[in-house]
């Protein structure tokens, strides 16, 4: 009986001490489910949001007339005008053209920093470009302004620089860093033998690198394309600063407001139904980049599976 | 090189040229691109050296003095890296240990990376907006630091969970299992073995936070201010009350409000060198603690 007592009460606490352990255990993984649950929590969040603030001026200005409509003019007190067609326009041709120059020009430099540079030079230059990539875009938009922007007023005789033209510009240089890792890693990652045996049939190295690397890399470079575009869609403080902000149809040399421009160029001041108007110009732009992201997926699982 | 152009040597014209346009095609882009970041770094670097000064560091803007400073942006910044890093250490650290060590339903852990992967892809101003719609007035925080910082965490949550999620994946299962083995609990074993051992990533993932809040100015623009004056800090808590500008939209109002190009160049050197040094250090992380 003396015995006895002690030695149930050791089995009592190990046994509270166990479920305690047990208890700890469920507890935290709770807090990590939690925690897991957040970014989907985040997403819906702005999905909501969005919508729910993105559709009241849609419904008052009508869908045809806002998408469709070619004349911006929300400041006009008599006849506001609220048609983003321009804007939509504008922010697909700078996307295209950011592309059109970027993806070239970034596919090359991934292939002569995967294939042909010294291996100490493409460290370096890796570098460098991972340096490009961590600039602000407020930066870039301001060594756009200095230099691109009177580059181009002068070059074509205009009274003012800011124009589609110098937003491309800035947009080519600034996805470069994204175009240039991605389709190298794609281009690292294609199996040795393939170029081995091109080689041993009597290619020569380049017509290797073109003919049997890249088409054996191509679903990593579209993912590099894709990715390219989101960023261009989506950047606007770098445009912001040389696209001189005019609703004007798009066309190379003149004043133009992208989709993203028009919203951080005028949050500032715009109220009522302006303002809900700009909510539903991010409720596009937030359409577009989910069927960018969508696109981007497939490419990135086709990838996958492809090695 | 001589063994390649004997190689080459053999070829048929059409061949031959083709492989001359290419090679040229590929030192070209290297040498235009190259050429281009030693433009951008030392034109930014030529004409914002000459307006960085320790005043210009270290002391609030005054016109009756007549003297430039941007303290404030720096205390901004820094205040707003540090109320960003408060929530998104934890978080993004958690959300990564629940996906590779706890989640078993894989659709749960497909809708959590397709989230994850679709917040990475999310243009900056759509972070702007919901915030000032979310945190500057639904939740009523005002235009205040913290707002902007709770914006930031909804943009800069993926790269945590991204990069620790990458060094959990290193960790071999053998530590896991000796753990389990030894008789620890689940939550002993990810406390005492696994998080230790992918300290590189979390790092890393925070450098390369610090990185994206610094560079960030769209949505800093709209939901903390755009104020250029020191506010009353006395201490931390003052975010929830103070608005104000970091860096980058310090630079933006000398650039595109005042036309004082000095001062906006002076800035982008300052966030030149930042982004150097999250760079190196990023880099470094990775290679120190992995050794370690």
């Amino acid at each position: 009986m003396t015995e006895n007592k002690p030695q149930t009460l050791k089995n009592l606490a190990a046994r509270l001490l166990r479920a305690l352990g047990a208890a700890v255990e469920q507890i935290m993984r709770a807090v990590f489910l939690l925690c897991g649950l957040v970014a989907i929590g985040f997403v819906l969040v702005i999905s909501v949001y969005l919508i729910i603030s993105g559709i009241p001026a849609i419904r008052e200005i009508g869908l045809a007339d806002f998408l469709l409509g070619t004349n911006w003019d929300p400041a006009n007190k008599t006849a506001p005008a609220y048609g983003i067609l321009p804007m939509i326009l504008t922010s697909v041709y700078g996307t295209a053209g950011a592309i059109v120059i970027g993806v070239p020009l970034g596919f090359l430099m991934a292939v002569f920093l995967s294939k042909v540079a010294p291996r100490r030079a493409a460290a370096v230059i890796r570098e460098v470009v991972d340096l490009l990539a961590g600039i602000p875009s407020v930066v870039y938009g301001l060594v756009g302004m200095m230099v691109l922007v009177p580059g181009i007023r002068e070059l074509f005789g205009l009274p003012a620089g800011d124009s589609l033209l110098a937003a491309v510009i800035v947009l080519a240089v600034m996805i470069l860093p994204s175009i240039i890792s991605v389709s190298e890693t794609a281009l690292n990652a294609v199996p040795r033998e393939y170029e081995e045996a091109s080689l041993a049939l009597g290619a020569t190295e380049l017509e290797t690198y073109f003919r049997v690397s890249a088409p054996a890399a191509k679903s990593g470079i579209a993912a590099a394309v894709v990715l390219g575009v989101g960023r261009a869609i989506g950047e606007a403080m770098a445009i912001l600063m040389v696209a001189g902000n005019v609703a004007n149809m798009p066309s190379l040399l003149t004043s133009v407001k992208f989709l993203t421009t028009a919203i951080a160029g005028e949050m500032g001041y715009a109220g009522d139904l302006h303002r809900q108007a700009l909510f539903s110009i991010g409720l596009v732009l937030f359409l577009f980049i989910m069927l960018i992201n969508a696109a981007l997926n497939l490419f990135l699982k086709r990838n996958k599976e492809g090695n | 090189m001589d063994e390649r152009i004997s190689l080459t040597r053999g070829l048929s014209t059409r061949r031959r040229a083709y492989d001359i346009t290419m090679r040229a095609l590929l030192f070209a882009s290297a040498i235009i691109i190259c050429a281009l970041l030693i433009f951008l770094i030392g034109y930014i670097v030529r004409r914002g050296i000459g307006g960085l000064s320790w005043e210009f560091l270290t002391s609030e803007e005054s016109v009756i003095r007549d003297v430039k400073g941007i303290l404030p942006a720096l205390i901004n910044t820094l205040y707003i890296i540090v109320a960003t890093l408060i929530f998104i250490l934890p978080l993004g650290v958690g959300s990564a240990i629940y996906l590779t060590e706890y989640a078993s339903n894989r659709r749960l852990v497909s809708a959590i990376e397709f989230a994850t992967e679709t917040l990475a892809g999310m243009p900056s101003i759509i972070f702007a907006l919901v915030g000032v719609i979310v945190f500057c007035e639904t939740l009523s925080l005002g235009y205040t630091l913290i707002a902007g910082a709770f914006s930031l965490v909804m943009m800069t949550l993926p790269t945590i969970i991204r990069t620790t999620q990458e060094s959990l994946k290193t960790v071999p299962q053998s530590y896991r299992e000796g753990s389990l083995a030894l008789g620890s609990g689940k939550w002993h074993m990810i406390r005492t073995v696994v998080l230790p051992s992918s300290i590189d990533g979390i790092v890393t993932g925070c450098i390369l936070a610090i990185g994206r809040i610094v560079g960030e100015s769209a949505v800093l623009m709209f939901t903390a201010g755009m104020s250029m004056s020191l506010q009353n800090y006395n201490e931390f808590a003052d975010i929830f009350e103070s608005s104000g500008a970091t860096l980058t939209v310090a630079l933006y109002v000398y650039a595109k409000e005042r036309a004082d190009f000095e001062g906006a160049f002076a800035v982008a050197v300052v966030l030149l060198i930042v982004a150097f040094a999250i760079n190196i250090s990023a880099k470094l992380a990775g290679k120190k603690l992995k050794k370690s």
